[in-house]
């Protein structure tokens, strides 16, 4: 059934001017957005079948050749919920990130560290029934980045995210537990409320690492939620 | 004490980032082998039903400058106005050299009151939440659209309706800042 969403809380989120993150200066709408109850056109949205993923889409250590990525083996899990605490089954949730040198296999990526020739640096799932999702990689490393003179980067996993609506589309970062570059970067910064940035730092999670081999980090995603109640009196398509 | 209300609080964005291409165009950004195919690269079958349009567009910041980095996400209604869950979506990232992007698909139907209008979803580096716009065409019949009734300044409408430039070929172009600055969207 479609649901209207609940109006999203900007207070959890960086505003669009950060003028510490340099590049938002010229990239951020100055004018009020429009608001307004959202419609069929944000209730909706695209559905991913299983079939999209292939067997190796969530292993990031092996995906790309198939022959073991370097660095510290990690497994990465967590749960998709909204508002309400509903799991959200059947998200599709693509990820991408550094190797274990800080290095992007991009074009616009010329960091001294070298490419891993068996890293590729993205992975893709879909939530199962209670909205679990899982990843097995590599802690990606810290890296700098032109800013001021000597940012760096915090250790990241970059996440994109579906829900159910194409109004719940969020692109979000999320940090390790315990990483000192996580206070001083300017993009984690954009967040002004400190408990929204605890909210992306992965806690350690010994209980679900594997002995002998991996590592357990647990990052939860929450989308926006939508109005419970049953009563729907509107025009149909709005 | 009554009983509490509290909802889980979203979690918050954060910039998709100069290397978005990785984990949502691989084979664009030439990681070819982890996926078949990128995902989102047409939004309809190749025989769906319904009058093929083409919207081409750039994203420009608030120098003038294309966003040549920038990936766009579109959601549409099919030419009968009905959201299908395996259709009606495409992602388009801006060409590395020239900042242009480009949707093929099909003529979107009118959607109850609501005028024939393509969602589209912006994320690049600098831009630290999602931008939420729509496309609308011109020659529609739009008066009586609910989202273009309450743009104020009026004037504003007119950066949310794609031209046609030639039948069938529209041109939508962004603009994040200035005197020409689009419409973004809190739904
Ligand atoms: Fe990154």
């Amino acid at each position: 059934m479609i649901k209207p969403l609940i109006q999203r809380d900007h207070a959890q989120h960086p505003p669009a001017y950060t003028p510490g993150y340099k590049s938002s200066v010229v990239r951020s709408p100055r004018l009020p957005k429009l608001s307004m109850p959202s419609t069929r056109t944000e209730e909706t949205g695209p559905v991913f079948g299983h079939d999209v993923l292939g067997p190796q889409d969530n292993n990031l250590v092996i995906n790309y050749t198939g022959q073991s990525a370097i660095g510290e083996r990690v497994i990465v899990h967590g749960r998709l919920l909204d508002a309400n605490a509903n799991p959200i089954a059947g998200a599709l949730i693509e990820i991408w990130q550094a190797n274990a040198g800080g290095r992007y296999r991009h074009k616009k990526d010329g960091y001294l560290a070298p490419l891993d020739p068996n890293f590729g640096g993205c992975g893709r799932t879909i939530t199962d029934d209670q909205g679990r999702y899982e990843f097995l990689t590599v802690r990606p490393g810290a890296y700098p980045w032109p800013n001021t003179v000597n940012d760096w980067r915090p250790m990241h996993i970059h996440f994109s995210v579906f829900g159910h609506a194409f109004g719940q589309r969020l692109i979000t970062q999320m940090y390790f537990e315990g990483d000192p570059l996580i206070a001083r970067c300017p993009i984690v910064n954009t967040i002004p409320d400190p408990a929204a940035i605890d909210r992306l730092i992965a806690p350690l999670d010994m209980a679900c690492a594997m002995p002998m081999d991996a590592l357990a980090y647990k990052f939860d995603i929450v989308l926006r939620g939508t109005r419970q109640t049953m009563f729907e009196n509107r025009p149909e398509g709005l | 004490m009554p009983q509490s209300l509290l909802l889980l609080p979203e979690t918050p964005s954060q910039t998709a980032g100069p290397y978005v291409h990785i984990g949502c165009v691989p084979n664009h950004a030439g990681i070819s082998g982890i996926y078949a195919d990128d995902p989102g690269q047409s939004p309809f079958a190749k025989d769906a039903a319904g009058k093929r349009i083409t919207v081409t567009g750039s994203v420009f910041d608030g120098t003038g400058a294309a966003l040549n980095d920038v990936m766009l996400e579109s959601w549409q209604a099919d030419g009968d106005g009905i959201y299908a869950p395996y259709q009606g979506w495409a992602r388009m990232v801006a060409d590395a050299h020239t900042g242009q992007w480009q949707l093929d698909t099909i003529k979107p139907g009118p959607v109850g009151p609501q005028a024939p209008h393509i969602a589209l979803w912006i994320v690049a580096r600098g831009i630290n939440l999602g931008l939420l716009t729509r496309v609308y065409f011109e020659g529609d019949d739009q008066l009586t659209d609910p989202l273009l009734s309450r743009i104020d300044p009026v004037r504003r409408v007119n950066t949310l309706i794609a031209q046609e430039t030639d039948p069938g070929c529209y041109r939508f172009d962004i603009h994040l800042q200035g005197d020409q600055e689009t419409v973004f969207l809190d739904i």
